[in-house]
Protein backbone atom coordinates (compact mmCIF):
# COMPACT_ATOMS: atom_id res chain seq x y z
CA UNK A 1 0.00 0.00 0.00
CA UNK A 2 1.29 3.59 -1.14
CA UNK A 3 -0.80 5.87 -0.72
CA UNK A 4 0.07 9.55 -0.49
CA UNK A 5 -2.08 12.40 0.03
CA UNK A 6 -0.18 16.00 -0.01
CA UNK A 7 -2.47 18.31 1.74
CA UNK A 8 -2.25 22.20 2.08
CA UNK A 9 2.26 22.17 1.95
CA UNK A 10 3.61 25.48 2.06
CA UNK A 11 7.53 25.22 2.51
CA UNK A 12 8.99 28.93 2.84
CA UNK A 13 12.99 29.40 2.96
CA UNK A 14 15.04 31.87 5.35
CA UNK A 15 13.20 33.98 8.56
CA UNK A 16 9.65 34.06 7.99
CA UNK A 17 9.03 36.53 10.98
CA UNK A 18 11.06 38.81 9.14
CA UNK A 19 8.80 38.74 5.82
CA UNK A 20 11.25 38.53 3.33
CA UNK A 21 11.71 34.74 2.87
CA UNK A 22 11.73 32.88 -0.23
CA UNK A 23 7.83 31.35 -0.72
CA UNK A 24 9.18 28.04 -2.34
CA UNK A 25 5.79 26.12 -2.19
CA UNK A 26 2.33 27.60 -1.95
CA UNK A 27 -0.54 25.95 -0.74
CA UNK A 28 -0.27 22.16 -2.51
CA UNK A 29 -2.58 19.70 -2.47
CA UNK A 30 -3.23 16.66 -4.51
CA UNK A 31 -3.86 12.94 -3.94
CA UNK A 32 -1.69 10.11 -5.43
CA UNK A 33 -3.33 6.29 -5.46
CA UNK A 34 -1.69 3.17 -4.60
CA UNK A 35 0.25 2.08 -7.29
CA UNK A 36 -0.03 5.24 -9.07
CA UNK A 37 2.53 6.60 -11.27
CA UNK A 38 2.85 10.27 -10.96
CA UNK A 39 4.94 12.80 -12.68
CA UNK A 40 6.14 16.49 -10.98
CA UNK A 41 6.75 18.70 -13.88
CA UNK A 42 7.31 22.40 -13.62
CA UNK A 43 9.80 25.26 -14.50
CA UNK A 44 12.76 25.32 -13.29
CA UNK A 45 13.00 26.42 -9.41
CA UNK A 46 9.24 25.32 -8.93
CA UNK A 47 10.08 23.54 -6.09
CA UNK A 48 9.36 20.03 -7.09
CA UNK A 49 12.19 19.38 -6.01
CA UNK A 50 11.57 20.31 -3.08
CA UNK A 51 8.39 19.11 -2.64
CA UNK A 52 10.14 15.75 -3.09
CA UNK A 53 12.59 16.07 -0.39
CA UNK A 54 9.60 16.99 1.85
CA UNK A 55 7.83 13.41 1.08
CA UNK A 56 10.75 11.76 1.71
CA UNK A 57 11.68 13.24 5.22
CA UNK A 58 14.78 15.20 4.53
CA UNK A 59 13.04 18.72 4.03
CA UNK A 60 10.70 20.32 6.47
CA UNK A 61 7.56 21.79 5.43
CA UNK A 62 6.33 24.94 6.52
CA UNK A 63 2.60 24.24 6.65
CA UNK A 64 0.01 21.57 6.03
CA UNK A 65 1.49 18.14 6.13
CA UNK A 66 1.91 15.13 3.72
CA UNK A 67 0.44 11.73 4.45
CA UNK A 68 2.08 8.16 3.81
CA UNK A 69 -1.58 5.61 4.13
CA UNK A 70 -3.19 8.23 6.17
CA UNK A 71 0.07 8.44 8.84
CA UNK A 72 2.00 11.73 8.70
CA UNK A 73 5.55 12.32 7.32
CA UNK A 74 7.86 13.55 9.61
CA UNK A 75 11.45 11.59 8.66
CA UNK A 76 13.43 9.52 6.24
CA UNK A 77 11.76 6.09 6.26
CA UNK A 78 13.01 3.19 4.42
CA UNK A 79 9.13 2.88 3.33
CA UNK A 80 9.98 5.59 0.94
CA UNK A 81 12.67 4.63 -1.39
CA UNK A 82 14.76 7.55 -3.12
CA UNK A 83 16.42 7.38 -6.35
CA UNK A 84 18.29 10.88 -6.76
CA UNK A 85 19.36 13.11 -9.83
CA UNK A 86 23.06 13.05 -8.58
CA UNK A 87 24.80 9.70 -8.83
CA UNK A 88 24.45 8.40 -5.24
CA UNK A 89 25.95 5.50 -5.29
CA UNK A 90 29.01 4.45 -2.04
CA UNK A 91 32.16 4.43 -4.07
CA UNK A 92 33.49 2.78 -1.19
CA UNK A 93 31.23 -0.32 -1.45
CA UNK A 94 30.66 -2.75 -4.51
CA UNK A 95 27.07 -2.28 -6.54
CA UNK A 96 25.95 -5.31 -4.93
CA UNK A 97 27.06 -4.10 -1.66
CA UNK A 98 25.52 -0.82 -2.15
CA UNK A 99 22.07 -2.61 -2.92
CA UNK A 100 22.49 -5.01 0.18
CA UNK A 101 23.02 -1.81 2.36
CA UNK A 102 19.45 -1.15 3.14
CA UNK A 103 18.85 -4.76 4.33
CA UNK A 104 22.33 -4.48 6.61
CA UNK A 105 20.53 -1.63 8.13
CA UNK A 106 17.98 -3.54 8.75
CA UNK A 107 20.02 -6.27 10.81
CA UNK A 108 20.24 -8.78 7.80
CA UNK A 109 23.48 -10.25 8.06
CA UNK A 110 25.50 -9.62 4.67
CA UNK A 111 25.22 -13.12 3.20
CA UNK A 112 21.46 -13.65 3.61
CA UNK A 113 21.30 -9.86 2.24
CA UNK A 114 23.48 -10.84 -0.67
CA UNK A 115 20.82 -13.57 -1.39
CA UNK A 116 17.99 -11.97 -1.50
CA UNK A 117 19.02 -8.85 -3.23
CA UNK A 118 20.31 -10.91 -6.72
CA UNK A 119 16.67 -10.69 -7.96
CA UNK A 120 17.01 -6.93 -7.85
CA UNK A 121 20.16 -7.32 -9.52
CA UNK A 122 18.53 -9.64 -12.17
CA UNK A 123 15.75 -7.15 -13.11
CA UNK A 124 17.76 -3.80 -13.67
CA UNK A 125 20.27 -6.08 -15.73
CA UNK A 126 23.63 -5.93 -13.73
CA UNK A 127 23.98 -9.62 -13.08
CA UNK A 128 27.17 -9.27 -14.28
CA UNK A 129 28.50 -6.43 -12.34
CA UNK A 130 28.04 -7.14 -9.13
CA UNK A 131 31.31 -6.90 -8.09
CA UNK A 132 32.00 -3.63 -9.77
CA UNK A 133 32.77 -0.50 -7.90
CA UNK A 134 30.57 2.66 -8.76
CA UNK A 135 33.50 4.45 -10.72
CA UNK A 136 34.30 1.28 -13.17
CA UNK A 137 30.26 1.52 -14.36
CA UNK A 138 28.55 4.14 -16.43
CA UNK A 139 26.05 7.01 -15.58
CA UNK A 140 23.33 4.78 -16.81
CA UNK A 141 24.59 1.55 -15.12
CA UNK A 142 25.04 3.65 -11.93
CA UNK A 143 21.21 5.15 -12.21
CA UNK A 144 19.96 1.10 -12.66
CA UNK A 145 21.72 0.27 -9.45
CA UNK A 146 20.52 3.00 -7.80
CA UNK A 147 17.10 1.84 -8.80
CA UNK A 148 17.58 -1.65 -7.15
CA UNK A 149 18.92 -0.61 -4.29
CA UNK A 150 16.40 1.27 -3.42
CA UNK A 151 13.62 -1.60 -4.51
CA UNK A 152 15.87 -3.88 -2.41
CA UNK A 153 13.76 -2.72 0.59
CA UNK A 154 10.79 -3.15 -1.27
CA UNK A 155 9.42 0.06 -0.35
CA UNK A 156 5.62 1.49 -0.55
CA UNK A 157 6.58 4.48 -2.83
CA UNK A 158 9.65 5.20 -4.35
CA UNK A 159 10.61 8.88 -4.73
CA UNK A 160 12.47 9.81 -8.13
CA UNK A 161 14.18 12.97 -8.72
CA UNK A 162 14.95 13.65 -11.91
CA UNK A 163 17.14 10.55 -12.14
CA UNK A 164 17.78 10.43 -15.97
CA UNK A 165 18.44 13.80 -16.15
CA UNK A 166 22.77 13.76 -15.98
CA UNK A 167 22.45 10.67 -18.89
CA UNK A 168 22.11 11.08 -22.83
CA UNK A 169 19.07 10.89 -24.23
CA UNK A 170 19.30 7.32 -26.01
CA UNK A 171 19.95 5.65 -22.54
CA UNK A 172 17.06 7.74 -21.02
CA UNK A 173 14.70 5.93 -23.40
CA UNK A 174 16.37 2.98 -23.07
CA UNK A 175 15.92 3.35 -18.70
CA UNK A 176 12.24 5.22 -19.14
CA UNK A 177 11.10 1.53 -20.80
CA UNK A 178 13.05 -0.52 -18.27
CA UNK A 179 11.47 1.93 -15.14
CA UNK A 180 7.97 1.11 -16.77
CA UNK A 181 8.69 -2.70 -16.85
CA UNK A 182 9.69 -2.65 -12.86
CA UNK A 183 6.60 -0.30 -12.14
CA UNK A 184 4.53 -2.95 -13.63
CA UNK A 185 6.12 -5.79 -11.82
CA UNK A 186 6.43 -4.45 -8.26
CA UNK A 187 3.34 -2.22 -7.97
CA UNK A 188 4.76 0.49 -6.12
CA UNK A 189 4.11 3.96 -5.83
CA UNK A 190 5.86 6.25 -8.10
CA UNK A 191 6.63 9.89 -7.41
CA UNK A 192 9.04 11.21 -10.51
CA UNK A 193 10.32 14.73 -10.50
CA UNK A 194 11.20 15.73 -14.08
CA UNK A 195 11.80 18.89 -16.36
CA UNK A 196 10.98 17.05 -19.54
CA UNK A 197 7.63 17.23 -21.07
CA UNK A 198 8.33 13.95 -23.16
CA UNK A 199 9.50 11.72 -20.32
CA UNK A 200 6.49 12.86 -18.04
CA UNK A 201 3.39 11.89 -21.19
CA UNK A 202 5.65 8.91 -21.74
CA UNK A 203 5.68 7.38 -18.30
CA UNK A 204 3.04 8.66 -15.78
CA UNK A 205 -0.70 8.28 -15.06
CA UNK A 206 -1.14 11.75 -14.35
CA UNK A 207 1.14 15.10 -14.45
CA UNK A 208 1.24 17.28 -11.92
CA UNK A 209 2.15 20.34 -13.61
CA UNK A 210 3.45 23.48 -10.97
CA UNK A 211 3.46 27.12 -11.54
CA UNK A 212 6.70 28.74 -11.26
CA UNK A 213 7.67 30.26 -7.89
CA UNK A 214 5.61 30.00 -5.62
CA UNK A 215 4.99 26.62 -6.50
CA UNK A 216 1.10 25.73 -6.61
CA UNK A 217 -0.27 23.36 -8.78
CA UNK A 218 -1.33 24.30 -12.00
CA UNK A 219 -3.05 21.63 -13.21
CA UNK A 220 -3.40 17.75 -13.17
CA UNK A 221 -3.38 16.36 -16.29
CA UNK A 222 -4.19 12.80 -16.81
CA UNK A 223 -2.40 11.06 -19.30
CA UNK A 224 -5.30 8.38 -20.61
CA UNK A 225 -3.12 6.45 -22.73
CA UNK A 226 -2.19 2.54 -23.04
CA UNK A 227 1.34 1.19 -22.37
CA UNK A 228 3.33 0.63 -23.90
CA UNK A 229 3.15 3.97 -25.70
CA UNK A 230 4.64 4.90 -28.70
CA UNK A 231 6.41 8.41 -27.96
CA UNK A 232 5.10 10.28 -31.33
CA UNK A 233 1.21 8.89 -31.56
CA UNK A 234 -0.69 11.90 -32.25
CA UNK A 235 -2.17 11.40 -29.09
CA UNK A 236 0.96 11.87 -26.89
CA UNK A 237 1.54 14.84 -29.33
CA UNK A 238 -1.47 16.35 -29.18
CA UNK A 239 -0.91 16.17 -24.77
CA UNK A 240 2.27 17.27 -24.94
CA UNK A 241 1.28 20.27 -26.99
CA UNK A 242 -0.70 20.83 -24.29
CA UNK A 243 1.31 20.59 -21.16
CA UNK A 244 3.92 22.55 -22.97
CA UNK A 245 1.59 25.14 -23.22
CA UNK A 246 0.80 25.00 -19.74
CA UNK A 247 4.72 25.66 -19.16
CA UNK A 248 4.71 28.63 -21.34
CA UNK A 249 1.89 30.23 -19.70
CA UNK A 250 4.03 29.85 -16.31
CA UNK A 251 7.35 31.61 -18.51
CA UNK A 252 5.26 34.83 -19.47
CA UNK A 253 3.21 34.93 -16.20
CA UNK A 254 6.54 35.73 -14.31
CA UNK B 1 64.91 -17.01 -14.79
CA UNK B 2 67.76 -15.27 -16.93
CA UNK B 3 64.51 -13.40 -19.12
CA UNK B 4 63.29 -12.35 -15.76
CA UNK B 5 66.81 -10.66 -14.70
CA UNK B 6 67.15 -9.04 -18.27
CA UNK B 7 63.76 -7.61 -17.81
CA UNK B 8 64.27 -6.17 -14.27
CA UNK B 9 67.63 -4.64 -15.81
CA UNK B 10 65.19 -2.82 -18.79
CA UNK B 11 62.74 -2.14 -15.88
CA UNK B 12 65.34 -0.47 -13.29
CA UNK B 13 68.10 -0.23 -15.08
CA UNK B 14 68.49 3.74 -15.30
CA UNK B 15 67.05 3.94 -11.42
CA UNK B 16 69.93 1.16 -10.67
CA UNK B 17 72.92 3.24 -12.77
CA UNK B 18 72.07 6.17 -11.23
CA UNK B 19 72.44 4.90 -7.70
CA UNK B 20 75.26 3.19 -8.02
CA UNK B 21 76.68 6.21 -10.09
CA UNK B 22 76.12 8.23 -7.06
CA UNK B 23 77.47 5.85 -4.90
CA UNK B 24 80.82 5.91 -6.89
CA UNK B 25 81.44 9.85 -6.59
CA UNK B 26 80.90 9.78 -2.94
CA UNK B 27 83.29 7.09 -2.84
CA UNK B 28 85.82 9.25 -4.61
CA UNK B 29 85.32 12.82 -3.66
CA UNK B 30 85.40 10.73 -0.06
CA UNK B 31 88.60 8.90 -0.67
CA UNK B 32 90.52 10.91 -3.11
CA UNK B 33 89.57 14.50 -2.51
CA UNK B 34 88.49 15.32 0.81
CA UNK B 35 90.25 12.17 2.43
CA UNK B 36 88.98 13.12 5.86
CA UNK B 37 87.04 11.13 7.73
CA UNK B 38 85.54 13.58 10.27
CA UNK B 39 84.11 15.58 6.99
CA UNK B 40 83.04 13.26 4.81
CA UNK B 41 83.32 9.15 5.57
CA UNK B 42 83.38 7.31 2.68
CA UNK B 43 80.93 4.57 1.25
CA UNK B 44 83.29 2.17 2.24
CA UNK B 45 83.92 3.19 5.89
CA UNK B 46 79.94 3.32 6.25
CA UNK B 47 79.93 -0.16 5.13
CA UNK B 48 82.31 -0.83 7.96
CA UNK B 49 80.39 0.60 10.34
CA UNK B 50 77.11 -0.74 9.48
CA UNK B 51 79.23 -4.02 9.91
CA UNK B 52 80.26 -3.05 13.34
CA UNK B 53 77.18 -1.82 14.85
CA UNK B 54 75.46 -5.37 12.95
CA UNK B 55 78.11 -7.50 14.20
CA UNK B 56 77.43 -6.24 17.92
CA UNK B 57 73.92 -5.93 17.63
CA UNK B 58 73.37 -2.23 18.74
CA UNK B 59 71.43 -1.87 15.75
CA UNK B 60 69.00 -4.22 16.61
CA UNK B 61 68.36 -2.87 20.25
CA UNK B 62 68.27 1.04 18.97
CA UNK B 63 65.65 0.15 15.73
CA UNK B 64 63.75 -1.73 18.06
CA UNK B 65 63.98 1.24 20.99
CA UNK B 66 62.98 3.91 18.42
CA UNK B 67 60.86 1.64 16.79
CA UNK B 68 58.87 1.47 20.10
CA UNK B 69 58.58 4.99 20.73
CA UNK B 70 57.38 5.54 17.00
CA UNK B 71 54.42 3.36 18.01
CA UNK B 72 53.41 4.52 21.54
CA UNK B 73 53.30 7.69 20.02
CA UNK B 74 51.10 6.71 16.84
CA UNK B 75 48.79 4.85 18.95
CA UNK B 76 47.98 7.69 21.06
CA UNK B 77 47.84 9.82 18.04
CA UNK B 78 45.21 7.08 16.82
CA UNK B 79 43.32 6.97 19.74
CA UNK B 80 42.65 10.52 20.43
CA UNK B 81 43.02 12.15 17.15
CA UNK B 82 40.70 10.14 15.22
CA UNK B 83 37.79 10.20 17.76
CA UNK B 84 38.11 14.04 18.30
CA UNK B 85 38.55 14.95 14.53
CA UNK B 86 35.36 12.58 14.10
CA UNK B 87 33.52 14.41 16.56
CA UNK B 88 34.49 17.77 15.55
CA UNK B 89 33.85 17.06 11.75
CA UNK B 90 30.29 15.36 12.55
CA UNK B 91 28.72 17.83 15.42
CA UNK B 92 29.08 21.14 15.32
CA UNK B 93 29.22 22.14 19.00
CA UNK B 94 32.21 19.89 19.66
CA UNK B 95 34.04 21.99 16.78
CA UNK B 96 32.95 24.90 18.42
CA UNK B 97 34.34 23.43 21.69
CA UNK B 98 37.58 22.36 20.20
CA UNK B 99 38.57 24.17 17.50
CA UNK B 100 39.86 27.21 19.92
CA UNK B 101 42.11 25.11 21.74
CA UNK B 102 43.30 22.91 19.11
CA UNK B 103 44.46 25.94 17.17
CA UNK B 104 46.04 27.67 20.29
CA UNK B 105 47.95 23.84 20.69
CA UNK B 106 48.56 23.33 16.97
CA UNK B 107 51.10 25.86 16.50
CA UNK B 108 53.29 25.04 19.06
CA UNK B 109 56.21 23.02 17.63
CA UNK B 110 56.04 19.39 19.00
CA UNK B 111 59.66 19.87 20.62
CA UNK B 112 59.33 22.60 22.23
CA UNK B 113 57.31 20.07 24.32
CA UNK B 114 60.67 17.53 25.10
CA UNK B 115 61.16 19.60 28.62
CA UNK B 116 57.44 18.57 29.72
CA UNK B 117 57.75 15.23 28.25
CA UNK B 118 61.00 15.01 30.24
CA UNK B 119 59.47 16.38 33.47
CA UNK B 120 55.98 14.04 33.33
CA UNK B 121 57.65 10.63 32.05
CA UNK B 122 61.32 11.25 33.11
CA UNK B 123 63.53 9.42 30.73
CA UNK B 124 61.39 6.92 29.99
CA UNK B 125 59.83 5.39 26.54
CA UNK B 126 56.70 7.11 27.03
CA UNK B 127 58.52 10.51 27.03
CA UNK B 128 59.92 10.15 23.27
CA UNK B 129 56.66 8.52 22.50
CA UNK B 130 54.54 11.68 23.72
CA UNK B 131 56.90 13.94 21.80
CA UNK B 132 56.27 11.67 18.60
CA UNK B 133 52.49 11.98 19.63
CA UNK B 134 52.82 15.86 20.32
CA UNK B 135 53.84 15.93 16.02
CA UNK B 136 51.50 13.59 15.07
CA UNK B 137 48.32 14.48 16.56
CA UNK B 138 47.23 17.29 15.01
CA UNK B 139 47.76 16.33 11.23
CA UNK B 140 45.57 13.13 12.04
CA UNK B 141 42.50 15.62 13.52
CA UNK B 142 43.30 17.87 11.15
CA UNK B 143 42.45 16.00 8.04
CA UNK B 144 40.04 13.65 10.13
CA UNK B 145 37.69 16.45 10.42
CA UNK B 146 38.51 17.58 7.13
CA UNK B 147 37.20 14.42 5.52
CA UNK B 148 34.29 14.28 7.70
CA UNK B 149 33.28 18.19 6.47
CA UNK B 150 33.74 17.10 2.67
CA UNK B 151 31.64 13.82 3.02
CA UNK B 152 29.12 14.71 -0.17
CA UNK B 153 25.88 15.35 1.05
CA UNK B 154 24.18 12.77 -1.40
CA UNK B 155 25.26 9.67 0.57
CA UNK B 156 24.25 10.95 3.56
CA UNK B 157 21.07 11.51 2.60
CA UNK B 158 20.75 8.36 0.53
CA UNK B 159 22.10 6.35 3.22
CA UNK B 160 19.08 8.07 5.81
CA UNK B 161 16.68 6.89 3.03
CA UNK B 162 17.90 3.39 3.33
CA UNK B 163 17.20 3.35 6.78
CA UNK B 164 20.55 4.17 8.52
CA UNK B 165 19.63 7.40 10.74
CA UNK B 166 21.48 7.48 14.34
CA UNK B 167 24.46 9.34 13.98
CA UNK B 168 26.82 6.49 15.01
CA UNK B 169 25.57 4.24 11.71
CA UNK B 170 25.87 7.18 9.43
CA UNK B 171 29.23 7.89 11.15
CA UNK B 172 30.27 4.16 10.94
CA UNK B 173 28.90 3.25 7.78
CA UNK B 174 29.03 6.79 5.33
CA UNK B 175 31.58 8.97 7.22
CA UNK B 176 34.60 7.08 7.99
CA UNK B 177 34.79 5.18 4.91
CA UNK B 178 33.72 7.94 2.67
CA UNK B 179 36.39 9.86 4.98
CA UNK B 180 38.69 7.52 4.60
CA UNK B 181 41.19 8.72 1.66
CA UNK B 182 41.49 12.48 4.05
CA UNK B 183 42.13 10.19 7.50
CA UNK B 184 44.79 8.14 5.11
CA UNK B 185 46.26 10.88 4.11
CA UNK B 186 46.37 12.49 7.30
CA UNK B 187 48.36 9.27 9.04
CA UNK B 188 50.47 9.63 6.04
CA UNK B 189 51.54 13.27 7.20
CA UNK B 190 51.57 12.23 11.10
CA UNK B 191 54.18 9.67 10.00
CA UNK B 192 56.61 11.77 8.56
CA UNK B 193 56.42 14.56 11.23
CA UNK B 194 55.99 11.90 13.82
CA UNK B 195 59.68 10.55 12.63
CA UNK B 196 61.28 13.65 12.97
CA UNK B 197 60.07 14.08 16.16
CA UNK B 198 61.23 10.75 17.38
CA UNK B 199 64.98 11.57 16.31
CA UNK B 200 64.41 14.79 17.84
CA UNK B 201 63.17 13.39 21.28
CA UNK B 202 66.20 11.07 21.00
CA UNK B 203 68.58 13.50 20.36
CA UNK B 204 67.60 15.97 23.13
CA UNK B 205 68.09 13.09 25.58
CA UNK B 206 64.63 11.70 26.53
CA UNK B 207 66.07 8.71 25.68
CA UNK B 208 69.92 6.98 26.23
CA UNK B 209 69.05 4.43 23.13
CA UNK B 210 67.27 4.61 19.94
CA UNK B 211 68.40 5.73 16.12
CA UNK B 212 68.58 9.53 17.42
CA UNK B 213 70.50 8.61 20.50
CA UNK B 214 72.83 6.84 18.48
CA UNK B 215 73.49 10.01 16.14
CA UNK B 216 74.06 12.27 18.54
CA UNK B 217 76.37 10.24 21.11
CA UNK B 218 78.15 9.09 18.05
CA UNK B 219 78.34 12.99 17.22
CA UNK B 220 80.16 13.18 21.10
CA UNK B 221 83.20 10.54 19.92
CA UNK B 222 83.73 12.37 16.50
CA UNK B 223 82.67 8.91 14.81
CA UNK B 224 80.92 10.37 11.65
CA UNK B 225 80.75 7.49 10.04
CA UNK B 226 78.51 5.75 12.63
CA UNK B 227 76.82 8.61 12.67
CA UNK B 228 76.17 8.56 8.74
CA UNK B 229 75.18 5.10 8.97
CA UNK B 230 72.67 5.99 11.44
CA UNK B 231 70.77 9.13 9.04
CA UNK B 232 70.95 6.31 6.58
CA UNK B 233 69.29 4.08 9.06
CA UNK B 234 66.33 6.65 9.63
CA UNK B 235 66.22 7.38 6.18
CA UNK B 236 65.71 3.29 5.04
CA UNK B 237 63.32 2.46 7.55
CA UNK B 238 61.16 5.90 7.37
CA UNK B 239 61.09 5.01 3.82
CA UNK B 240 59.82 1.23 4.71
CA UNK B 241 57.33 2.52 7.19
CA UNK B 242 56.09 4.63 4.20
CA UNK B 243 55.78 2.28 2.03
CA UNK B 244 54.12 -0.40 3.63
CA UNK B 245 51.39 2.33 5.06
CA UNK B 246 50.80 3.29 1.18
CA UNK B 247 50.86 -0.18 -0.02
CA UNK B 248 48.14 -1.40 2.68
CA UNK B 249 46.43 1.81 2.24
CA UNK B 250 45.98 1.61 -1.60
CA UNK B 251 45.71 -1.92 -2.19
CA UNK B 252 43.70 -2.95 0.71
CA UNK B 253 41.72 -0.19 2.28
CA UNK B 254 40.97 2.38 -0.52
CA UNK B 255 40.88 -0.27 -3.63
CA UNK B 256 37.95 1.04 -4.53
CA UNK B 257 39.99 4.37 -5.74
CA UNK B 258 41.71 2.43 -7.72
CA UNK B 259 41.16 4.18 -11.10
CA UNK B 260 39.49 7.38 -10.15
CA UNK B 261 41.44 10.73 -10.50
CA UNK B 262 42.01 12.05 -6.55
Amino acid sequence: MGQVSVKKVSRIFGKKEEGHGTEALLNISFDVQDGEFICLLGPSGCGKTTLLRITAGLETLTSGEITLNGVPITGPDPKRGMVFQQYSLFPWRTVIDNITFGLEMQGIKKSEARKQVEKYLDLVGLGQFKNSYPHELSGGMQQRAAIARALANEPEVLLMDEPFGALDAQTRNVLQDELLKIWEQKHVTFIFVTHSVDEAVFLSDRIVVMTSRPGRVKEIVKVDLPRPRSRTSPEVNSLRDHVLKLLEEERFSR
Amino acid sequence: MKINFIKTIEEKGVEALSLIFAVAVWQLVADRIVQNKLLLPSFYDVVIAFSVIVKNGLIFMDTLTSLLHFSIGIAAAFILGIPLGIAMGWFKAANRALDPIIEILRPIPPLAWIPFAIIWFGLTHQAAGFVVFAGMIFPIIINTYTGFKNVPRVYVEAAKVLGCNRNIDLIRFVAIPSAMPSIAAGIRIAMGVGWMCLVAAEMFGVSSMGLGYQIWHNYYLHRMDFVLVYMLLLGFIGLLIDRFFRYYVDEKMLKWKSGTVV
